[in-house]
């Protein structure tokens, strides 16, 4: 704590004169056909949250899996408090100091907290008295967690806190957070802030990856913004407005959706009292779930991962069957069908999870394309597929989304997220669903391809489809949902009309109730960021 | 008939000796899977270890020199299956069913001037008074030492699992090879350890049967052991002390219906013989009958395929 250096919070470029704790120059990266990093040179002090800001492919995960070790660098220098700093090994850098919270959770769901915290350990102490430590630090940093549960049973935010415990327990002076919000609620979010104010106050170096414009704006100090592996700027986001910041980014103007103005139609689709178990090993039982969405709207429902989302999708899509009654289409009782005769009939769906679960990883896009549009595009006829027909298709959808590919007989392994995304959401909707289900439609995707994508949905229902929209994302739920409701613990809160609810509502409905408790000095629930706020 | 014939005492010391082979290589192929690797080789591996274990012992004279080199020659035939599976990422099913097909062939033509042949005789580990204590003597402390080692090493794998770090980074890799990675370690070292470890004891299972339990040389002697212990590894949900029940009792079950064959009793031939498979694996699935706690405790990452890329 003595070596913090105290932060002025009014100051601009001019404060940054104490020396770099991080200094990355000239860094290059390349990969087969792609330049990762390109030249890349930043610097970051002790006691600063400093933002990498980017789009989908800007290289800001290469970057930061340079400076943790797991990437080596073609070309460029690292200096780590004035020394030089070359990590072979995730090893050589927890050893420097460096420790990384990861975007999607290094976590191991059979092992209990404490043997999860043990393994990101260079040296661990015995159990008994890792447990305590444990203990101590997550009450410390407010960050409450029991050392002997499974990490299977944990919701996202307790996961993401075995992670920040794990690194805060070997006292690193640079902590690299890779998307951290994404699957949290606002009060868990809120939560968090708290944790990294603290540890800026310590004077750590806090690394903060984010698609999320506002979080940004709230919480960081500094930010270098990469486009396309270059730096193309850098600045204090504070100072900044979103939309500025968004368009040193994309490069270009950002696409908010249009506001919707259709009256809701009939009925599509309703659920009555459809009660499920879960197929998976951490599963969540489905309780007694009852909806109605109708033609042109867009139903949201939010909820943190893991609180039934992938149950519901699959009862939806008709993965899951239930009794016959308990889901209509119409009148039509489509409870006891399949996908294939789901989709027939325009009930179409995207899960959340886009390589191995919405395509078929090591299959191009053609073929991806035929595999959940063969009966609705009449791709088959005796027997046999019409593969001119399912390529039409395919590159229909990636022209009319605006998928980067080489062209249609890519393999889905080989795009990356946003654009995999933007393939999976168009292959759909260019099907001309009735209804259509997705999951987590924008999920770690950049700002410009996650308007795009929203647009679409908007669109959609605006032609008179009905749309459920599964998603973490309460900003997003917010713009395009014409009614909302919530999923915790596999319940749906009844349906609500989206236009007047706040944000502290909503995460209440969430069941955010639970881990209120903030580290002690903090004012209670605080509201996650919204436009036009900032965090003091 | 004459149930009057079948000794209590001489069954169960039977037993454990009957149960060594498929308890070794059970416990070989448990730490193999613990790691996320799925090793369908183990028939191979055990006749490989049996057929070399014996020509080193006929020809050296030595049953210890044998043994150890079953595990070797195991341990190497591991060794091949695991470049060709880690390094060359060839498909696991596909490489271990050759494995086994491989080891069936290679050992029939090594063992061919043996056949017939009885190999140097081990002698049972009898302790000093405590083997001529009644009933517990014979059953427990003159046995043949592969008996007491097998036993330590359930004990052993349990306690490695369960409560060491290379345990724990091996439960690790098995769980989600990706996240391993991401925090550094070895999944490739790791698992070659395992695919190893796994072969050699495999190789000591097959010892056990050509050197002890025979003891002699038989073309495809090992009868389908291997793929029981394949079986008991997953039907006792990947846990060491379950492996050793269905080992045990499968064991047990074996030796007894022979018994009984013996003594005349009326229950047809063709049931008795199949008594062994039929009670194991029941036996086996109504302990892990809660779906969810067995798949908790199964390796996730089994069988699939880690390349570290980027």
């Amino acid at each position: 704590m003595g070596r913090s250096v105290r932060r002025d919070p009014g100051s601009d470029g001019a404060a940054r004169v104490s020396t770099p704790l991080l200094e990355v120059q000239g860094l290059r990266k390349a990969y087969p056909g792609v330049v990762a990093n390109d030249d890349v040179s930043f610097s970051a002090r002790r006691g600063e949250v400093h933002a990498l800001l980017g789009e989908n492919g800007a290289g800001k995960s290469t970057l930061v899996k340079t400076v943790y070790g797991l990437l080596r660098p073609d070309d460029g220098r690292m200096q780590l408090d004035g020394r030089v700093y070359a990590p072979a090994s995730p090893h050589d850098a927890r050893q420097a100091g460096v420790a990384m919270v990861f975007q999607h959770f290094s976590l191991f769901e059979a092992l209990d907290v404490a043997e999860n915290v043990a393994l990101g350990m260079e040296v661990p102490p015995p159990m008994r008295e890792l447990a305590t430590r444990i203990r101590d630090v997550s009450e410390t940093y407010g960050l409450p967690l029991d050392p002997s549960r499974l990490v299977g049973t944990l919701s996202a935010g307790e996961r993401q806190r075995v992670e920040i415990i794990r690194c805060l327990l070997q006292d690193p002076q640079v902590l690299i957070m890779d998307e951290p919000t994404s699957v949290l609620t606002p009060q868990e979010v809120a939560i968090l802030f708290e944790t990294l104010k603290r540890l800026r106050a310590e004077g750590k170096l806090i690394l903060y990856i984010s698609h999320k414009l506002e979080e940004i704006r709230a919480l960081c100090d500094w930010a270098t913004i990469l486009r396309h592996g270059k730096v193309t700027g850098s600045c204090d986001p504070r100072q900044k407005s979103a939309r500025e910041l968004a368009e040193t980014m994309v490069g270009s103007e950002l696409a908010l959706p249009a506001a919707r103005t259709q009256d809701p139609g009939e009925v599509a689709l309703s659920i009555a009292g459809l009660t499920a178990a879960s197929g998976a090993a951490f599963g969540t039982e489905l309780k007694n779930i009852s909806l109605e969405v109708r033609r042109g709207e867009i139903l949201g429902i939010g909820g943190v991962a893991g609180n039934g989302q992938d149950e519901l999708l699959a009862a939806l899509s008709g993965e899951s069957r239930s009794a016959p009654d308990s889901i209509l289409l119409g009148d039509l009782p489509i409870g006891s069908f399949g996908p294939n005769e789901r989709r027939a009939l325009g009930v179409l769906a995207a899960p959340e999870e886009r390589l191995g679960h919405a395509t078929a990883p090591d299959m191009n896009l053609i073929e991806n394309a035929a595999l959940s549009g063969r009966h609705r595009m009449r791709m088959v006829s005796r027997g046999f597929v019409n593969w001119r027909k399912a390529r039409a298709h395919a590159e229909h959808v990636i022209k009319q989304f605006d998928v980067r590919v080489p062209g249609a007989g890519s393999v889905a392994r080989s795009l990356s997220g946003g654009n995999l995304q933007k393939f999976v959401i168009g292959r759909e909707i260019l099907q001309q669903p009735d209804v259509l289900v997705v999951n987590q439609p924008t999920w770690g995707l950049d700002a410009a391809a996650a308007a795009a994508i929203r647009q679409s949905l908007l669109d959609l229902a605006s032609q008179g489809a009905a749309v459920i929209v599964i998603s973490q994302d309460l900003d997003e739920l917010m713009e395009i949902s014409t009614r909302f409701s919530a999923l915790n613990e596999g319940r749906l809160s009844e349906p609500r009309d989206a236009a007047g609810l706040t944000l502290e509502e909503i995460g209440l409905m969430l069941g955010g109730a639970h881990d209120l408790e903030i580290g002690q000095g903090s004012s209670g629930p605080e509201r996650a960021v919204g436009p036009g706020e900032t965090v003091p | 008939m004459d149930l009057g014939s079948i000794n209590p005492v001489l069954l169960i010391a039977a037993l454990l000796l009957a149960s060594t082979p498929i308890l070794l290589a059970a416990m070989g192929e448990l730490v193999v899977e613990k790691s996320g690797v799925l090793n369908l080789g183990v028939e191979g591996m055990m006749i490989v270890g049996a057929v070399a274990g014996f020509i080193v012992a006929v020809e050296s004279g030595s049953p210890a020199l044998g043994i150890l080199a079953a595990a070797a020659a195991a341990a190497l035939l591991a060794l091949l299956f695991g470049v060709l599976t880690q390094v060359l990422l060839s498909n696991q099913v596909a490489t271990g069913l050759g494995l086994t097909l491989f080891g069936l062939g290679i050992s029939s033509l090594m063992g061919q001037g043996y056949v017939g042949i009885r190999p140097p005789t081990s002698p049972r580990l009898e302790l000093p008074v405590l083997s001529d204590l009644p009933i517990a003597g014979p059953v427990l402390f003159s046995q043949h030492a592969l008996v007491y080692l097998s036993l330590a090493l359930v004990a052993g794998v349990w306690w490695f699992l369960r409560s060491t770090r290379s345990g724990l980074i091996l439960r690790a890799v098995g769980e989600s090879h990706e996240a391993a990675h991401a925090l550094g370690y070895s999944v490739l070292g790791t698992r070659l350890a395992a695919i190893v470890f796994g072969g050699a004891l495999a190789g000591l299972g097959g010892a056990c049967l050509s050197l002890v339990i025979v003891p002699q040389w038989t073309e495809g002697m090992t009868a389908g052991r291997g793929w029981i212990a394949l079986a008991i590894v997953v039907f006792g949900s990947w846990r060491a002390w379950r492996v050793l029940l269905g080992a045990y009792l499968f064991g047990g079950v074996s030796v007894l219906q022979l018994n009984l064959q013996a003594a005349g009793i009326a229950i047809p031939v063709e049931l008795l013989s199949m008594s062994p498979y039929l009670i194991t694996i029941l036996v086996l699935v109504i302990i892990s009958s809660d779906k969810r706690r067995a798949q908790a405790n199964a390796p996730s990452s089994l069988g699939r395929t880690f390349h570290a890329s980027g």
